[in-house]
């Protein structure tokens, strides 16, 4: 399982894209594979402003719940809306159309590159 | 995962997936984890009459109960599967409490004439549920299995491999309960799967007996929650002779109220319910989920609660600290459809 190396991670296993002052969240492929089949994704409103760090919703899967935290610190410009009617779609497709919201942000703070992360999932396993 | 000292797959292919299979063609459990006692002696039938809420003098032999194991005060021990055979009684307890079950069994029963053996290591248990479940087990048996009414069950051979074949299961599907030698469980669970069944695993096993609205120990049942409250007064036989240990308790809670009431709920708001989330109304606690997960059959969030006696319609679930409406409806959520 190669990550993709244009995200940056959080050890809490979310993906994040940076780019214009945009930052756009999801969580891995390993984070959705440990999950299962997703069912529900709790997603705040656009406005809403998160510290980096702070629980801004939840991912819902049949047998567990997840809190999601804010990589990095913003304002929510979009959330994700297609997936409260297919939340499977962060399985089928999680650094893609499994997306879950975007922040506008100015913040990197301390997030990991591909390998770091990688180091994170072999630490684990 | 680690399930009472046993190493289990919560999934093989994933819960969806296998819950559906249980639900449309035949799913297969190794459910070996579960503890066999057995009562033998002169004083069996009167032994196990005093541990068990159910009557079971009124079983046939081959035929098998669904009862609870009580404590003095009412509070649940465990709940249980009995099995009448012909020369002894065989109780079937969750894993989880298999040793104080069998120690508040032989505690219990010491002053009659009846050996109490702990058979959990010498039995594995598959469990193959689903509405072709049926015909594929027939597939791989000589015993005729459509002579066999549900909860009856017939000893046999099920691929040349002695065994119990029990028509009773956890899912609310037509199906079996394959009591076996450990050392045939392998190759018989091979061929229930080569014939065409998919494995299915503890993340299911909870999604279908939820959905059947059957109560899990732990969860729905526990010390502090009687049989009666739990909703299932149908095992429990309060004037059967002799009493039963917890009766007393018992008839004062038909006689004076519960302190709670087990219901099924559907959450009305986004979100779903777990395992001890609590549940208000306005600001007043009114009770706790004892079960909850977003049904795969159903496609809505369900769940289980012990509630206040006096709530009837609605309540809210406090789902990460934000108020979500919820209404109580009938049980069980799923019925499978009779042919």
């Amino acid at each position: 399982m190669s990550l993709p190396e244009d995200l940056k991670y959080t050890k809490s296993h979310e993906w994040v894209r940076l780019e214009d002052g945009t930052a756009t969240v999801g969580i891995t492929e390993h984070a959705q594979d440990e999950l299962g089949d997703v069912v529900f994704v709790e997603l705040p409103e656009a406005g809403t402003t998160f510290e980096a760090g702070d629980s801004f919703g939840a991912v819902e899967s049949v047998k567990a719940v997840s809190d999601l935290y804010a990589p990095v610190g913003g304002e929510v410009v979009e959330v994700n809306e297609a997936l409260d009617d297919a939340p499977e779609k962060i399985n089928e497709d999680p650094y893609g159309e499994g997306w879950i919201l975007k922040l506008r942000t100015s913040g990197e703070a301390d997030l990991l590159s591909a390998a770091d992360y990688q180091k994170v999932l072999d630490e684990d396993s | 995962m680690d399930f009472a000292g046993w190493e289990m797959p919560v999934q093989y292919a994933g819960i969806k997936s296998e819950h559906d299979a249980v639900r449309t063609k035949a799913g297969l459990f190794d459910v070996s984890h579960m503890g066999e006692a057995v009562f033998r002696g002169p004083d069996a039938e009167a032994a196990v009459q005093r541990l068990v809420t159910r009557d079971v003098s009124r079983l046939a032999e081959g035929q098998a109960g669904y009862a609870a194991v009580c404590y003095e005060d009412g509070g649940t021990v465990d709940d249980v599967l009995v099995y009448k055979r012909p020369e002894d009684f065989l109780v079937v307890v969750n894993a989880s409490n298999r040793e104080k079950d069998l120690a508040h069994f032989r505690a219990y029963t010491a002053d009659l004439d009846v050996e109490v053996t702990d058979e959990s290591d010498d039995w594995a248990l598959l469990a193959l549920q689903g509405p072709e479940a049926v015909g594929l087990l027939q597939s791989l048996t000589e015993t005729d299995l459509s002579p066999i009414k549900y909860y009856r069950f017939v000893d046999g051979a099920v691929d040349g491999a002695r065994a119990i074949l029990s028509r009773t299961g956890y899912t609310g599907e037509d199906g079996f309960e394959l009591y076996v030698r450990p050392d045939d469980a392998p190759r018989i669970w091979r061929g229930l799967i080569e014939a065409g069944a998919t494995p299915v695993g503890l993340g299911a096993r909870d999604t279908l007996r939820l959905e059947a609205g059957m109560c899990l120990y732990g969860n729905e049942l526990d010390a502090q929650t009687s049989p009666l409250e739990a909703g299932i007064s149908f095992a429990v036989h309060l004037t059967k002779e002799p009493a039963f240990i917890g009766r007393e308790a018992l008839l004062r809670q038909d006689l004076e109220g519960f302190d709670k009431k087990l219901v099924g709920f559907e959450m009305e708001g986004r979100g779903i319910a777990r395992h001890g989330y609590t549940l208000t109304d306005g600001a007043r606690r009114v009770g706790v989920v004892t079960s909850g997960t977003q049904s795969p059959t159903l496609g809505r969030a369900i769940g289980l609660a012990l509630v206040e006696p006096e709530v009837e319609d609605r309540f809210d679930v406090q789902i990460r600290e934000k108020p979500v409406p919820a209404r109580i409806v009938a049980l069980p959520f799923y019925k499978r459809d009779k042919k």
